[in-house]
Order: C-alpha cells, then sequence, then structure tokens
C-alpha cells in the first residue's frame, strides 16, 4: 500500500518535472525571482540574527554594571572616591574605575573610541590599536601615531601591537593606551574616572545591587550588562526592519507575479488539465501534481535562494546590505560572522515564502481541475 | 460487458435563456465485442451521448447500466475510477500532450494507478510495437504525421487495458487513405475482445465493414 502510494507520487513528480521542463523559459523566470527574494530576505535576517548573536558573546565579558555619574542630565566625570563610598555592597566581587573617550581624527574623518589598557602601568609612549585604525590610516606594527591633546600638544604613540581580528566587530575603531597618557591628552585629572564597572557574580542579584546604588549614589546610574544587550538588539532590528519595509514592494511584486502566473493559467495548460481528466486523472490527481509543482519550483527557491544568503552573509560580509545593516561608520569592520542558523528563524522564512506560493497558485488550479472532463471532447 | 442506456436526457444550461436540451431520451443497447457507430450531423448529441456513457460526464436524467453496475449516479470519485479501468479514448484532435514523448503520452493515463514503472514501460512498448510505433517511442508527439498522431493516441486509449474504446470523430483529422488504416485497426481491436464505440458523420467510417451496427442521431434523438 505505501509502495503504491510512493509510486503514484513519483510518477506525479516525474511528470511535474517534465512539465516545468516543457516551460523552461516561465519556469526558470520564476525560480530565479522567487530565488532573489528569499536571498534578500534570508541574508538580512542570517545577517541581522548573527550581528546580535556576535554582540552578545562580545558583551558577555563586558562587566554585569556601570555606574556613570550624572550632572544636569549628562555623563560627567566621577571621582574615584565613589569606590569607597560603594564599600562592600553584598554580591559584587569587583570594582574599579574606567577611562575611556572618544577621538576625532581629522585626518581620516573618523572617531576613535580610546580606552585604557587596565591598570597595568603601561609605556606611557605606546598604544595598541584596532584593525580598522590600522587600515585608515595605513599603520603597522612599529609605526608612530601623533595625537593632538586637549590643550594642542602633539604626542606621538608608537603602535606595539594591532589587536586581534577575531574582536574586530567592536575593537576595529579601538586604541588603547596606559591611564597616564590618557589622563594627559585628556586634561583629566588623577581622582577621576570615566565611570565605574562592577561585576556581580550572581545574575540575580543584579537588579538589586543597582537599587541599592540608586540610594548610595543619588547622582550616578547604574547600567546593566542587560539594557545594554536589550539595546543592541534593537537597534539591529531596527535596521532589519527598514530593510524589510524596502523589500515589501518586492515580496508583493512577487506575490502578484506568482497569483497571475498560476489564475492566468495559459489556454495550453487548461487544454492539458482537460486531457489528464479525460484519460482518467481525478480532480485530486491533478492537485497532487500541481502541489508538487509548487513544492518543488518553492523548495528550490528556497534552497538556491537560503544557501546564496548563507555564502553571502557569512562568507562575503553581506556585502550588498553592508551599510545598512552594520550602520554608518567611517572604519568599517572587516569581520566574517560566525554561521548561525536558527531552526526558528529559518522555519519562519520557510513558512513566509514556500506557504504563500503554494495557496496563490493552488487555488486557480483547483477551479481549473474541477471542470468537466467532457469539456476536452468539445 | 453490456452497455444499456435507459430514456438518458442531458441539458445544458438549465433553467437560463439558452437552455439546451442536446439529448432528448434516448435509450440504447450496445452488445460487447461488436463495433457500433453513432452517425450524424454536427449538434445531433452523439458526442454528448458518448462522453456520458465514457463517464465524463453524468445524465441529467436516465439510467446508464454497464454490465450490472448502474453507473449514472456515481459521484466523481467512483466514475474516474470506472473510465479509467473500463474505457479507452480516442478523440478528434488526439489531444496529445505536446512537449512530451510518445512512450510518455501513451503511459499518461496509468500514472495514477501507480504500477510498476518497468512494467508499465514494457506494456508501452509492447503497444508501439503492435502499432509498428517501436522507433518513434522517445520522439516528441509534435513530429509525428497525423496517422502516427492517430495510432499513439489508440495506444495511450490502450494503456490501461479496457474493455470498451471511445472514439470520437476518429477520422475527422485522416485523408481517406489514413480512415481506411484506422478502420483496419479497429477490426483488429474489436477481434482481441474489445467493445468500441464510434461517432462520426464520415461514411469511410458508417459504410467500413467492420462496423456492426450504426445509430443514427438527429437532435438529440435517436433516428434509427
Amino acid at each position: 500500500m505505501m509502495w503504491l502510494f510512493l509510486r503514484k507520487q513519483k510518477y506525479l513528480i516525474d511528470f511535474t518535472l517534465s512539465s516545468l521542463l516543457r516551460r523552461k523559459g516561465k519556469s526558470l523566470g520564476l525560480l530565479a525571482v522567487y530565488t532573489l527574494i528569499v536571498f534578500m530576505l534570508a541574508s538580512v535576517t542570517l545577517f541581522t540574527h548573527a550581528l546580535r548573536k556576535e554582540a552578545g558573546l562580545m558583551l558577555q565579558a563586558s562587566p554585569e554594571i556601570i555606574v556613570q555619574r550624572m550632572q544636569a542630565g549628562r555623563h560627567a566625570l566621577i571621582p574615584a572616591d565613589y569606590l569607597q563610598r560603594i564599600g562592600r555592597l553584598r554580591g559584587v566581587t569587583q570594582k574599579e574605575g574606567r577611562l575611556w573617550g572618544y577621538y576625532y581624527d581629522p585626518a581620516v574623518k573618523a572617531n576613535y573610541t580610546i580606552m585604557t589598557a587596565g591598570q597595568v602601568a603601561a609605556p606611557l609612549t605606546e598604544i595598541i590599536i584596532g584593525t580598522g585604525i590600522a587600515r585608515a590610516r595605513g599603520l603597522v606594527v612599529g609605526d608612530y601615531l601623533t595625537l593632538r591633546s586637549q590643550n594642542g600638544e602633539a604626542y606621538s604613540f608608537e603602535i606595539t601591537e594591532l589587536l586581534n581580528e577575531k574582536s574586530e566587530l567592536v575593537s576595529a575603531d579601538l586604541l588603547l593606551m596606559s591611564p597616564q597618557a590618557f589622563r594627559r591628552l585628556f586634561n583629566i585629572p588623577e581622582g577621576f574616572y570615566t565611570d565605574l564597572v562592577l561585576s556581580v557574580r550572581n545574575p540575580r542579584e543584579v537588579r538589586k545591587v543597582a537599587e541599592k546604588l540608586t540610594l548610595l549614589l543619588p547622582d550616578t546610574r547604574p547600567i546593566l550588562r542587560e539594557e545594554v544587550l536589550r539595546t543592541y538588539d534593537s537597534v539591529f532590528s531596527w535596521r532589519q526592519g527598514i530593510l524589510f519595509v524596502l523589500l515589501t514592494g518586492s515580496i508583493l511584486a512577487f506575490v502578484i507575479f506568482a497569483w497571475d502566473k498560476a489564475s492566468g493559467l495559459s489556454a495550453e495548460e487548461r487544454r492539458e488539465i482537460g486531457i489528464l481528466k479525460a484519460v482518467g486523472w481525478e480532480t485530486a490527481d491533478v492537485m497532487r501534481m500541481k502541489f508538487w509543482e509548487g513544492m518543488i519550483v518553492s523548495l528550490s527557491a528556497f534552497l538556491i535562494g537560503y544557501l546564496a544568503a548563507y555564502a553571502h552573509v557569512f562568507y562575503a560580509s553581506a556585502s550588498l546590505f553592508e551599510p545598512v545593516l552594520k550602520g554608518w561608520a567611517v572604519l568599517y569592520p572587516q569581520f566574517r560572522l560566525t554561521p548561525f542558523v536558527d531552526g526558528l528563524q529559518l522555519a519562519t522564512l520557510l513558512f513566509f515564502t514556500v506557504l504563500p506560493y503554494i495557496v496563490a497558485t493552488i487555488i486557480p488550479i483547483w477551479r481549473t481541475s474541477i471542470t468537466d472532463p467532457d469539456a476536452v471532447m468539445r | 460487458m453490456l452497455i444499456q442506456l435507459t430514456d438518458i436526457k442531458k441539458v445544458f444550461n438549465q433553467g437560463r435563456p439558452n437552455e439546451f436540451w442536446a439529448i432528448q431520451g434516448v435509450s440504447l443497447e450496445f452488445e460487447p465485442n461488436r463495433v457500433s457507430c453513432l452517425k450524424g450531423a454536427s449538434g445531433s448529441g452523439k458526442t454528448t451521448l458518448l462522453s456520458m456513457i465514457g463517464c465524463l460526464s453524468r445524465p441529467t436524467s436516465g439510467r446508464i447500466q454497464l454490465g450490472e453496475r448502474v453507473i449514472s449516479s456515481l459521484p466523481e470519485r467512483f466514475l474516474t475510477d470506472v473510465r479509467r479501468h473500463t474505457f479507452g479514448f480516442i478523440f478528434q484532435r488526439f489531444n496529445l500532450i505536446s512537449g512530451l514523448s510518445v512512450l510518455e503520452n501513451i503511459m499518461l493515463p496509468a500514472y495514477p494507478l501507480g504500477l510498476p514503472y518497468k512494467r508499465l514501460v514494457a506494456t508501452a512498448l509492447h503497444l508501439l510495437e503492435q502499432f509498428n510505433l517501436l522507433a518513434k517511442a522517445d520522439n516528441p508527439v509534435e513530429w509525428l504525421s497525423g496517422g502516427e498522431a492517430q495510432r499513439v493516441a489508440i495506444c495511450r486509449a490502450l494503456i490501461n487495458d479496457p474493455q470498451i474504446l471511445i472514439a470520437d470523430e476518429p477520422t475527422a483529422n485522416l485523408d481517406s487513405k489514413l480512415s481506411y488504416e484506422f478502420m483496419g485497426l479497429i477490426d483488429e481491436l474489436r477481434q482481441s475482445g474489445k467493445t468500441i464505440l464510434i461517432t462520426s458523420h464520415d461514411p469511410e467510417v458508417f459504410d467500413s465493414a467492420v462496423v456492426d451496427r450504426v445509430v443514427e442521431m438527429h437532435d438529440g434523438v435517436v433516428l434509427t
């Protein structure tokens, strides 16, 4: 019984394939348009998902809480004695002050993010830079980079190292220097930090610690890692949304195209359905045959489109959508995303591309296939 | 298998201003293993009658009996089942599917039955051999001449080994030589035990010695 069923389906698929080959131009045109739609949608979803994942992984190593001092609603330098005022909060395993800021380099019209290399007393004239800066300025290890300080003096730094390429998503525009050099460059007095970071081992205690901090230091705001993650998430979702809106037009055009193709069955196709019914095919056989046609076209388009999108995103750095999805920056990170495919995302894309096509094509066929087979005799 | 028609009526566009009674109370019997010909001018109702006998459509009223079984009231699914197992059709314009090969066209009616592929191909090739078409098996049907297309249509009608063959104006697109040859093939099929129903207004057919019985129709009624 099972074999009989499978053999019937095999015959129907054989016939469907030969029908598609008989209408090569039409079939290939449809397949190309369909594949392009899947490619674009899959590229956007794969890319934003992988970016989000990447950002999440990067941020996992960041501290749970950042404490910023606010003055007149703006971020201000925080005195070092706030570390003592925080004292021993239950759950906080580590606390330290950070120095960081931005430096605008008019030579390449780009902003660098400058951070200090921990508390280690790094030599005053040495820096480590991200590969984005190195590319923009054409620098290699051993070269010198001159930065102009707050009071107009120029300081030259020797580049001792380039940052690991694996972290380029966040480190492309990063420049690391010693705390002393940082203070000198930006004229920040001893005893002040840009912000403080606290490590909390138990994630469930983070909110409680943040609450205590707002009571203890009323002029500060605690920023939680989960909030940063959420912000990243919404930034990427927003960009994904922009692209989806742009793509809506093409998706609509495709739906109209598919509907038109299916409902406007040519006289030749109608005649064929009539012949099939007259020689002994049931309405259900015709429907099954057309169902397989829809499946073959849509699944092929889906597979080709998805694989092309995968290659585009993970091997060609999503070059088509890069400017929109990565953001507007001068120092674009060059990196390869870790290939990541989410099952739910794949199923959603499959649902929104394959199902509408099958539904759009099967209804008009059903209308044709229920006509009396004796029409072929007339 | 005896075919019995009892007071068959068929109306098109019933209840509308263009209502048309194509068949107006026909009662007939077709004996098995005979060649019967429905003769009449265009619009006489012979094709309509044949399509009802062949389960392609249902009568508005009356009864069609195939052997012991009443088929006129069967739902579409069962009607299709009877059609594919009992009847083979040869259409006026052959109705072959262009783009497909001769072999594929012949096997088409058997696809929904799910027969083993090798067996199906063997049957089709055997038929092609019988009708002297073996060399054309892989050719697309649009390469065939009128006579060859006709023979392919006969092979397709025979692929499911039906007991009854229905041919609607089979010689309308053939010259008199090919029509004569066609009647020769019909004779062979009768000798192999098939029942054959033909509609035609071609004297080459209804005057042929092969035809056992001629039923003349006019305006939806049987004259003789």
